[in-house]
């Protein structure tokens, strides 16, 4: 397939890069590691003039702990985040999610941030960054934003992203003892977007009962979102199979997936129920091992 | 129609082309320069044939632009045999009967070479996730496996062998 006509620049600097988004604003797109965006251009559905690369932009490759949480660049790749041991220790959620994206080589290129700024429905990040209560740092030439996860992701491929901005970073909080977090995602074929996935994440108190709550879900309504009834129905209650049961149902009450060609909507309501089961036993279970 | 002159280095050869930006990498590769071992496959980054090595990290040259690949480092399948002799993978792919049609051994071959540097001794398993983004209609991916196991053995065998000694103090 040939792309159709565009620009192309590689900005060698942040500031290059956002002063370009700024005087081109809303002729380019920011390309990443390219492997969600450049689908879209082949196919004409995006038909950018002008692509950013930010592969010479630097600072965007880190991940670090700081006092308050994770930060993780938004040039990481999947497979860092992957092979990331500290970090997967902390949040098993984020290696789950990583080693279950596309194939190696799309792991070798893809970006976190890259893919939340892309917010494909059936993309997995989103909903494991919204269970977490993470943030996205977005710079522009006027200044930085940090928006919450939660409420980011606005529509099928829309963001709260302005089109002069670059999503620099994703943050994440730090884990807590009796923390436990997981996705779980099915999918039609191996290495597939998901038909379904479930992120779960889960705060015991000392009394063994939970204490935080997050659900977040994957490619059942236009965009991926908290399932915030089930994280209420969860919070206060013991880890018990009862418990996720009725706190699935009430997650898949709260989805709105639509009939295509990975399924009926009736089979993926069904299939959230499941998928968000086994990930909140996952979570509990890592949880009570913490 | 806007050109950009670009510049890679090919399985160690430094080769220039003005290109414009939609032109994809696979299509450099073998269009611009020649090289048609790297095949175009499925075209939407699912199936690997066109699997390439760009500074050192696999990738799917139909889902990467030429430009982007400006100043890289670019391996393809045509660089793998050294001196008339055929890289152990390519030789184990021959013995143990690795390929049928052969459309999809060269990117097989670049994604196993980036497994086995990364991970000398996979268990099957870890093969078989290793291959996961390349896609074979015909051997049922039993020989594929085999060879890799093949291969994997004669590399961990050479690189065992004593290192030529350093001149020592």
């Amino acid at each position: 397939m040939i792309p159709g006509q565009f620009d192309y620049v590689r900005p060698t600097s942040l500031d290059e890069a956002l002063r370009i988004l700024r005087d081109r604003e809303g002729e380019a797109k920011v390309l990443s590691g390219g492997y969600s965006l450049l689908p879209l251009i082949k196919l004409r559905l995006a038909q950018p003039a002008l692509l950013v690369d930010l592969q010479a932009v630097g600072g965007l490759d880190t991940i670090t702990k700081a006092d308050d949480g994770w930060r993780i660049g938004g040039r990481v790749t999947h497979r860092r985040i992957h092979e990331h041991d500290p970090l997967a220790s902390h949040w098993g959620i984020m290696r789950d999610t990583a080693g279950g994206i596309g194939d190696p080589q799309v792991r070798n290129w893809g970006t976190i941030g890259g893919s939340c700024a892309h917010a494909d429905p059936s993309s997995d990040w989103p909903a494991v960054i919204q269970a977490l209560g993470g943030t996205f740092v977005c710079r522009s030439t006027t200044g930085e934003r940090q928006l919450p996860a939660r409420g980011f992701f606005t529509d099928t491929f829309q963001t709260a992203i302005e089109p002069t901005e670059v999503l620099t970073e994703v943050r994440i909080p730090l884990a807590g003892p009796r923390t436990g977090s997981a996705y779980v995602k099915l999918e039609r074929r191996a290495g597939d977007f998901a038909t379904v996935g479930a992120a779960a994440m889960l705060v015991l108190g000392a009394d063994g009962r939970i204490e935080r709550a997050g659900v977040g879900l994957t490619a059942v309504a236009d965009a991926p979102f908290a399932a915030t009834e089930a994280e209420s129905g969860l919070v206060g209650s013991a880890p018990t199979d009862e418990t996720f049961a009725a706190a699935a149902a009430a997650a898949a009450a709260q989805a709105r997936p639509v009939s295509d060609s990975h399924g009926p909507a009736e089979y993926k309501r069904a299939m959230v129920r499941e998928i968000t089961t086994r990930a909140l036993r996952l979570a509990a279970s890592r949880a009570q091992g913490a | 129609m806007t050109t950009q002159h670009i510049s890679v280095t090919v399985n160690g050869v430094v080769r220039e082309a003005d290109v414009e930006p939609r032109l994809l990498l696979t299509h450099l590769l073998r269009d611009v320069f020649g090289l048609t071992g790297t095949h175009t496959g499925c075209d939407t980054s699912n199936c690997g044939a066109c699997t390439v090595h760009v500074n050192g990290e696999s990738a799917k040259s139909c889902t990467m632009l030429a430009v982007q690949a400006d100043g890289a480092a670019i391996a393809t399948i045509e660089g793998m045999e050294q001196g008339g002799k055929l890289h152990p993978l390519q030789q184990a792919f021959w013995d143990q009967h690795g390929l049928q049609c052969g459309f999809c051994t060269p990117g097989m071959i670049m994604e196993t070479t980036w497994l086995l540097a990364r991970n000398p001794d996979p268990t099957e398993a870890e093969i078989r996730e290793g291959i996961a983004g390349n896609l074979c209609r015909c051997t049922g991916y039993v020989n594929i496996v085999k060879a890799v196991q093949q291969a994997a053995a004669e590399l961990r065998g050479a690189s065992a062998e004593p290192e030529p000694a350093a001149a020592s103090a």
